[in-house]
């Protein structure tokens, strides 16, 4: 049996891991089909029901203007996982890169690359994320770019070591010695013996965005108004009116964010523990 | 010289490059920063030739080539020259970031505490009632924590203990207006603290667990209870002194998150520490502010994590540069 497949085989016994694949799943379709079952728009206004308690014709309330919450945590969804998926193709390739340099750009261009790793690796996380986010401003593509250039380093290491490692094997040395040029190895062998890495990577990585777009979001720092994501729509709650008399204006979108980040830590944590070669072989 | 002096002053230098390194970023993100450092300089309703400008950049040195300028930076910041704020009356950046520095040490310490205290004790309930009831339940807690952001935490913990209990201020760190008492801190720090303690106290719980996991399979745990020592007596002198060891280096690689959880914390409580103090820069743009407090952050994260490397390898002569 292929070890991939046997990979699956685990991940398929994973029960935690196929709750939350089936709680992604469920919505991933939701937010995506909303306009179709949702008579309100993110930003349609109904000025007669201002801050209108769940329930009745708004199943999960209105805000101060009158918008739908649920419309919005759906287009809220929408923004929050599309920056997350944006931000952590861009920080996959980057760190691909990066990674593939380091391990077969010889000598300098590995120590260039790592030193490269270490220092955007100085300063704690979030303050990174600060400094960044006053230097590209707020909207979408910044917000995408400030977690992507925040999340790259880590990946960069991973795949550095794991590259490494091939490069040793006999397969390797002998395709080298039939004159193959770097990007065929990095493409046809580096690329999916790293596969494993990538993808327990990308998956925790997206739970791991999702929390950053939503920090920053909040702080006011990211995805601006009137456009709707999970951080700004909680950003309400800064007001003290709105954390004591409105609480379903920012509960909902933070149960929504914690379910979502706990299903997608569920499943990277099922394919780590799928992928590893150390863990049973019945 | 003896290996653990060959080890410490490796880490010396490492941790010298390191500040070096951090300080070449903050330089290059300042310079990356929209905005010329000249528009800063002039008065707007002055008019000024390019001829003007041109002479003002060669005399502020910003003609020069970018290394020459980066080593002026640096001879200034080391004499603790960072230049000026951007909002108000125009402060001298490094008194004003210091000035936030004990509020956010208070916060971080406190939280630090709670959640070794906390961690610490969690973790050897879990390794004792392995995959009990118990342990399943701090599992679960654990994961949730990791998994809810800190301003969301801070929000539920605002709402439940201030609004809805009304046992708790509801930010600031002190009440206004009133004369100062040890008191009066202890309840504004209380709530803050425990919350920013949730991070400390999940990751040091999964760690002191699986530690403690390890060391009670060992022989000299089995040869202490044969020899008939009590079983509080093997978990706390055989068992934990060892298992201690690894969750030592944990708590200086904690110091990152709980920084990242001060910066949402202070801002929901209105604490006025060096994260609410870089959150108001980054939305007035004053650059000048949110480099000098990251580079201050940066080094004080370097330097924490090299006290801690060296600590480690003192309590652990075993332990070599890897």
């Amino acid at each position: 049996m292929s070890p991939t497949r046997r990979a699956l085989q685990r991940f398929a016994r994973n029960r935690a891991a196929l709750a939350g694949l089936v709680a992604i799943a469920a919505l991933l379709a939701l937010v995506a089909s909303y306009p179709l079952w949702l008579g309100y728009g993110p930003n349609s206004v109904d000025l007669l029901a201002r801050y209108a308690a769940p329930g009745g014709r708004h199943l999960l309330g209105t805000d101060g203007v009158g918008r739908d919450v649920l419309a919005r945590l759906m287009q809220g969804g929408r923004t929050s996982l599309l920056v997350a998926a944006l931000s952590v193709s861009i920080s996959l390739a980057i760190g691909f890169v990066v990674g593939a340099v380091a391990a077969f750009g010889g000598r300098w261009a590995d120590a260039v690359a790592m030193r490269l790793v270490d220092l955007a690796m100085t300063l704690p996380p979030v303050i990174l994320l600060l400094v960044i986010a006053s230097i590209t401003g707020t909207g979408l593509w910044p917000t995408v770019w400030v977690i992507a250039l925040l999340s790259w380093p880590v990946l960069a290491r991973m795949v550095r070591a794991r590259l490494l490692e091939i490069r040793q094997r006999d397969f390797v040395i002998a395709v080298r010695g039939m004159g193959a040029g770097v990007g065929h190895l990095l493409w046809r062998h580096g690329l999916p013996n790293a596969a494993d890495i990538l993808l327990v990577y990308a998956t925790l990585q997206i739970a791991n965005a999702i929390l950053l777009e939503a920090g920053l979001s909040f702080l006011g720092l990211g995805i601006a108004p009137p456009e709707a994501s999970w951080g700004n729509m909680m950003n309400a709650a800064q007001s003290s009116i709105v954390l004591e008399r409105y609480v379903w204006l920012w509960m909902a979108p933070g149960a929504a964010l914690v379910l979502a980040v706990l299903a997608i830590n569920f499943i990277g944590d099922g394919l780590r523990d799928a992928f590893d070669p150390k863990s049973g072989l019945s | 010289m003896s290996p653990t002096l060959r080890y410490a002053g490796l880490r010396l230098v490492t941790g010298a490059a390191m500040l070096a390194a951090l300080s070449l970023l903050v330089f290059l993100l300042l310079r990356a920063a929209p905005g010329d450092p000249v528009d800063a300089y002039v008065n707007p309703s002055v008019a000024m030739s390019a001829q003007d400008m041109t002479d003002l950049r060669a005399r502020l040195g910003l003609d020069r080539p970018l290394p020459l300028q980066y080593l002026a930076w640096l001879r200034q910041a080391v004499q603790g020259d960072l230049g000026y704020s951007l909002q108000g009356t125009g402060e001298p950046v490094l008194p004003l970031v210091l000035s936030r520095v004990g509020p956010t040490l208070l916060l971080m310490l406190s939280g630090l505490s709670l959640g070794i205290v906390l961690g610490i004790g969690c973790g050897v309930v879990s390794a004792i009632r392995r995959n009990g009831v118990l342990d399943l339940g701090l599992s679960v807690l654990a994961f949730v924590g990791v998994s809810s952001p800190a301003f969301l935490t801070a929000l539920l913990g605002l709402y439940v203990f201030s609004v809805r209990l009304r046992i708790a201020p509801s930010g600031g760190m002190l009440t206004t207006g009133a004369r100062f008492s040890a008191a009066d801190l202890a309840a504004h720090l209380a709530l803050p603290a425990l919350l920013l303690s949730i991070a400390h106290t999940a990751l040091i719980t999964r760690y002191t667990r699986a530690a403690m996991l390890e060391v009670l399979d060992q022989d000299y745990v089995r040869t202490a209870r044969a020899k008939g020592a009590r079983e509080i007596a093997v978990i706390a002198h055989h068992a934990l002194r060892n298992a201690l060891l690894p969750v030592v280096t944990l708590i200086g690689s904690t110091i990152g998150i709980a920084i990242g959880g001060a910066v949402f914390i202070e801002s929901v409580f209105n604490w006025p520490g060096m994260g609410l103090l870089m959150v108001t820069a980054v939305r007035a743009r004053d650059y000048p502010v949110i480099m000098g407090a990251a580079l201050l952050i940066g080094a004080f994260v370097i330097l924490l994590n090299l006290l801690t490397d060296l600590t480690y390898a003192v309590i652990d002569p075993r332990i070599k540069v890897g």
